[in-house]
Formats: C-alpha cells, structure tokens, sequence
C-alpha cells in the first residue's frame, strides 16, 4: 500500500480534500462560534442552535421544505422506477428512443429554463404558485435520476426471475410487486435519497415555482444571507451537513450489504 | 402421427404452429402431440427452435399462426399465470430474498390456499426432493445440486397438467448429471406427470425420454423412441446429430435389396425403389474388423486403418476406405487384439446392420 504514497500524492490529495471540504469545514467551525460577527472568533458555544429553535419562520421552512422533498421523492420515485421498468422490460416498442431521450433532457437542461418552462405551465393553468407547484416542480425535476439509477439495476435483472412468478400464478403486475420490486429495492431507495437531496437542494426551480407561505429552506437561506450572514444560517447548513452525511453513509452501507449478499441470479 | 389408442390420451396437440422473430422463423409450421404421463424430450442444436415451442407451451411467447390444444381447448387465450402448466428454468430462477421454503410455496400461496394446506404440501415437496432440513436457507447458500431441486420442487408442487423443464441439467457437473438424469425418469414415474424437457444434450434425452422430438431449424425432422431415432432414423440429418454415422452414398439396385457403391454392390434391406440414389447409414459399432476378407454371407469392404483411439470401454477405429472416405468403426475392449494403424482390415456387417436412407 505504500508504493503509492509518494509526497506528491499525499500533497494532491490533501490538495484535493482541502479544495472540497475546508469551505464547509469553516461553517461547521463557525456554527459553534459565540459572537455575532460571522468572521470573528468568540469562543465555543450553541448559542446559534438555540436561536435557530426560536427563528419560527427558518423553522416552518425547513419543515416546508421537508414535505416538499419527501412527497416530490416519493412521486418521482413511483413514476421514475415505472419509467425505467418501461425501458428496460418491454423491449423495442414503437418510440422507445424518443421516450428514453425525453427522459434524459431534463438532466441537461439548465435549470433556468426548466423552472421558467413550469413557472409558465402554472400560470397558464391558473394555479396558485405555493406548496403544491413545488413539489411538482421537483417531482419533474428528479423523476429523470430516479429512472437512471433504478434503470441501470433493471438492466442486470435476470428476466427469468419475473417469468418464474408469472409461471407460478402471478399476473405482470403482482410479479412485478412481489418478486422485481423487493429485488431492485436498493436501487430504489438510492433514487429516492437521490430525489430528496435534489429537492432539498433546489434553490433555481423553486425561486420560479413558490409563493407567499411555501418558502422553501434554500430560498429563505438565500434571501437571508442576502442581507448579511447571521451565524445562524451557519448553524442550520450544519444540521442539513449532519443529515445528508449520515442518510450517504447508511445508503452505501446498504448497497455494500445488499452486493455481499451477493445476487445469485445473476450467476445463472 | 395420432396412432389410435393413443389419440385419446393427447394431453397437448400442436398445430402448424409458427413464430418468428423479426422475420426469422424461429418454428415453422411445427405440428406434434404430447400424450398423458409421457416423459417427452425436444431435441436439437442450439437455434433450432425447441426453446421457443416450450415457452410458447409457458405461454411467455405467443404462436404467429397455428393452434395449441390443451385436451382439446385451444389455450392462446390464457396467460402463463392461468396455464396449469409449471416450468424449470435454466438458470432455476429462484428467488433471491425468499427461503426454500419460501421459493417452494410461492407458487401456492397465489392458489389462496389454506396456510396449513401449503405447510403440508411444501414439506412433502421437500421431502420428495431431499430437501428436509434446508427449507430456511437461501438459495445463495445451496449446492448447484441441492438449487436445481429446489427449483424442481417449486414447480411441481402446484401439481402442473405439465412440467416444462428448459435445460435443466446444463448447470450441474457430468457425474452429478448422470445421476439427475435418473432421478428425473424416477420422479416422472412416481408423480405421473406430464414432463417436457428442451434439451441440446442427444444423451441426455435418449437416457430420461419415452419419446423425443428432434428438431432442426424450427422444424421436425423425426419423432420416436430412442431406439427407433437412433436404429432407424428417418434421414441422414438425424442419424448424424444422433451418435456418429457412416454414411456410403449408392444407387439402389433391382429388388431394392441391394445398394451399387464406389465398392461394389452392397447388400441391404428395404432400400425401396431401384434407380434412386440413397445413403446406407451405419454405426460404429454395427461394423467388425476382420484381417481376411470373409468367405460369404456379409458384406465385406476393404481398407487401411488410420487412426486408433483408446476410450476405455471401447477402441474407436478409423479406416481409410479405397476412395478416400474415412468410416469409423468401435470395438468393445474385450481383451481381444487390435489392429495397428497402417494394417490392412476389412469392415465387415450384415445386410441388416444399417438403415437405407433417401434423404
């Protein structure tokens, strides 16, 4: 092992590491920091937490954004996980390549227009801009990932195994529930994180598609720190830290549990 | 093909069923009948259809054209899922996140059967199987063996009108297989169920099948007992995919008794009509060496001897035949001595050892 660690590597890896992780090393830090001005040091203290706790607007945000990243996930995850059973299950139907290139276009469509294209959808239809245009919105916006992840699991699911429980009594669609689905669940789960940290994240689309009552946490950090940084932000980006960390470690624990187990179908 | 007497017990009857995949046929206005409680084998070279006439059996493909009859009823309308048919998969699909048990009771459970009914059924499944005691493992931590009967087991325990097996020895070891081989024939025997197996194996399907079935490029060429495909195979096709053939090209003679050949007259049997060109087909082991050439009776052609290949039970012999064609004859070793290679020999068989064939 130590053959590659010459101290021109350990230099670009620190390198690399520092590049990534000191900027939210130093709002970690300063999360914890006493005073009032963001850049200077008043000692340890949760002070900034405890504000956080009576901040009722920061508050009703992050729980705004929560629901709009739990519901929009769970919606982009049912239709993204149909979407990739499509692709890969039933063959060469007529406007297969269309349908898979309309799928992959919001990946590298920028947000921008993505979010103006919606914001004109909903004023075409009349609908108040607020929780519900949000969430479809981000629905739109992380159905696309859903269906890449969970696709490319499909891809290396053996046929047969779907074709044993049509065999042995079930309809398409009971085979897919009770044998496809418990089989790619890995993958679906990993969408769904995927969606939810996408919409927790999304400031461009959402600024296009809420309204009074719906201001989504990246929104209301924005406009916030737009006059002037208070340490509190600093505290909320920490706990939002905390939380995508350890939802990435549990998930690639269990994508490294689910691959020892190890699927004997696939041997076949 | 329905002799009587056996017409009635047609469990499947297939009718000039064809199907293609984007404009190849795959089978071709193929038409057999499968009978009540036979162990019946579709033989033949990978790509020659006999896999997608079992899933069209299974209901996953659906014929183009033609009939499938289930006593009598056409089942095109029926789903796999509604099919009172069961298959085995070539690579078992089992599945993963259930138990043996689990795996063995699916198939049940979709019946809405009582819990205790599919208790007792799947315990006497594991137990006909020799699987007791393995009902809470995962496929992953069963044998290749002790897999490709559970696979069987969760087939059959939905008591199918008919089990389809796709290949489903090709995975295990030669000894281990030999031996499934038999256990297949014993299992067919002791359930009375209808057994269809695909199989690319020719041994395979002569040791467990009542009757095969081979097939080449979507079509059949012959149906019979082993013994009548491999005694008297009805064209040189068959008789080469079955075992190995000398083949002696000739026109038939007055009589139809005798065959004239670059080697002279040939006698034979049942060579039809004088003036037509036909085959005789011969095997290996119908022939004798003889250091002299036989004073009457047989037929008897000269030839050097080749090659000599000791196989244990048998010696294969290769003789060079005057015009360049090699024949390949096999002695049994019974200790008695063989030729060496360069030695003059003649092959020798009587007019009864093969089959005339005309195409």
């Amino acid at each position: 092992m130590l053959r590659g660690m010459s101290t021109f590597n350990v230099v670009a890896v620190a390198f690399g590491l520092a590049f990534l992780y000191l900027p939210i090393l130093i709002l970690v830090v300063y999360s914890f920091n006493h005073s009032q001005l963001v850049t200077v040091w008043g000692g340890w203290s949760l002070r900034w937490y405890r504000e956080l706790l009576h901040d009722e607007a920061m508050l009703s945000s992050v729980w705004i954004s929560l629901r709009v990243a739990a519901l929009s996930a769970t919606v982009a995850t049912v239709l993204g996980t149909l979407a990739a059973a499509a692709l890969t299950r039933f063959g060469r139907f007529r406007g297969r390549l269309l349908f898979s290139g309309m799928i992959y276009a919001p990946l590298v469509m920028p947000e921008v227009i993505t979010g103006l294209a919606l914001l004109l959808l909903f004023v075409a239809l009349d609908a108040d801009r607020g929780f519900w245009t949000v969430t479809i919105a981000h629905t739109t916006l992380t159905m696309c990932f859903v269906t890449i992840v969970v696709q490319s699991r499909l891809i290396g699911f053996d046929r047969s195994l779907e074709e044993a429980a049509w065999d042995l009594g079930c309809a398409p669609w009971k085979a897919f529930l009770v044998v496809t689905l418990p089989l790619i669940a890995p993958a679906v789960a990993a969408g769904w994180l995927l969606a939810f940290a996408l919409s927790l994240d999304d400031l461009v689309i959402a600024s296009f598609t809420s309204g009074p009552g719906a201001t989504t946490l990246p929104l209301r950090i924005y406009s916030q720190v737009r006059l002037g940084v208070k340490p509190e932000i600093n505290a909320i980006c920490t706990i939002l830290i905390a939380v995508v960390a350890l939802a990435t470690v549990a998930l690639s624990l269990a994508a490294k549990r689910s691959a020892l187990r190890g699927d004997p179908a696939a041997q076949g | 093909m329905a002799k009587t007497g056996h017409a009635a017990a047609a469990l499947i009857r297939i009718e000039a069923v064809s199907k293609s995949f984007g404009g190849i046929p795959a089978v071709d206005d193929l038409s057999l009948d499968i009978m009540d409680d036979e162990f019946f084998a579709l033989l033949g070279p990978s790509g020659c259809g006999k896999t997608t006439l079992l899933r069209m059996l299974a209901g996953f493909e659906v014929p183009d054209s033609g009939r499938i009859l289930l006593d009598g009823t056409d089942i095109a309308p029926l789903p796999p899922h509604r099919r009172p048919f069961n298959m085995m998969f070539q690579s078992y699909a089992l599945f993963p996140h259930l138990t043996v048990e689990g795996n063995v009771a699916f198939g049940l459970k979709q019946e809405n059967l009582s819990r205790d009914e599919i208790a007792g059924r799947v315990a006497e499944m594991l137990a006909l199987l020799r699987l007791q005691g393995m009902g809470a493992r995962k496929p992953d931590q069963l044998s290749g063996g002790q897999r490709q009967r559970v696979a069987l087991a969760r087939a059959l325990v939905k008591r199918p009108r008919l089990l389809l097996l796709d290949e489903p020895l090709a995975a295990l070891d030669k000894k281990l297989r030999a031996e499934t081989q038999f256990e297949l024939v014993a299992l067919q025997r002791k359930l009375r169920t209808t057994f269809v197996i695909v199989t690319h194996d020719q041994d395979e399907a002569m040791i467990v099948a009542g009757r095969i079935a081979v097939m080449n490029r979507g079509r059949l060429e012959q149906v019979g007992s082993p013994a009548e495909i491999y005694e008297r195979p009805k064209s040189r096709w068959v008789a080469g995919f079955i075992g190995d053939i000398n083949l002696l090209e000739g026109k038939v003679g007055k009589g139809g008794t005798t065959l004239d050949t670059v080697h002279g007259a040939i006698r034979v049997t049942n060579a039809g009509s004088a003036g037509t060109t036909a085959w005789l087909a011969l095997r290996p082991e119908k022939i004798a060496l003889a250091m002299k050439k036989p004073r009457s009776g047989r037929n008897a052609v000269p030839g050097v001897v080749t090659e000599i290949g000791y196989l244990g039970d048998i010696s294969l012999c290769k003789v060079r035949l005057a015009n360049g064609a090699v024949m390949q004859v096999s002695m049994p070793n019974s200790g008695a001595e063989l030729p060496s290679a360069g030695a003059k020999v003649w092959l020798v068989w009587p007019a009864t050892a093969g089959v005339v064939l005309k195409q």
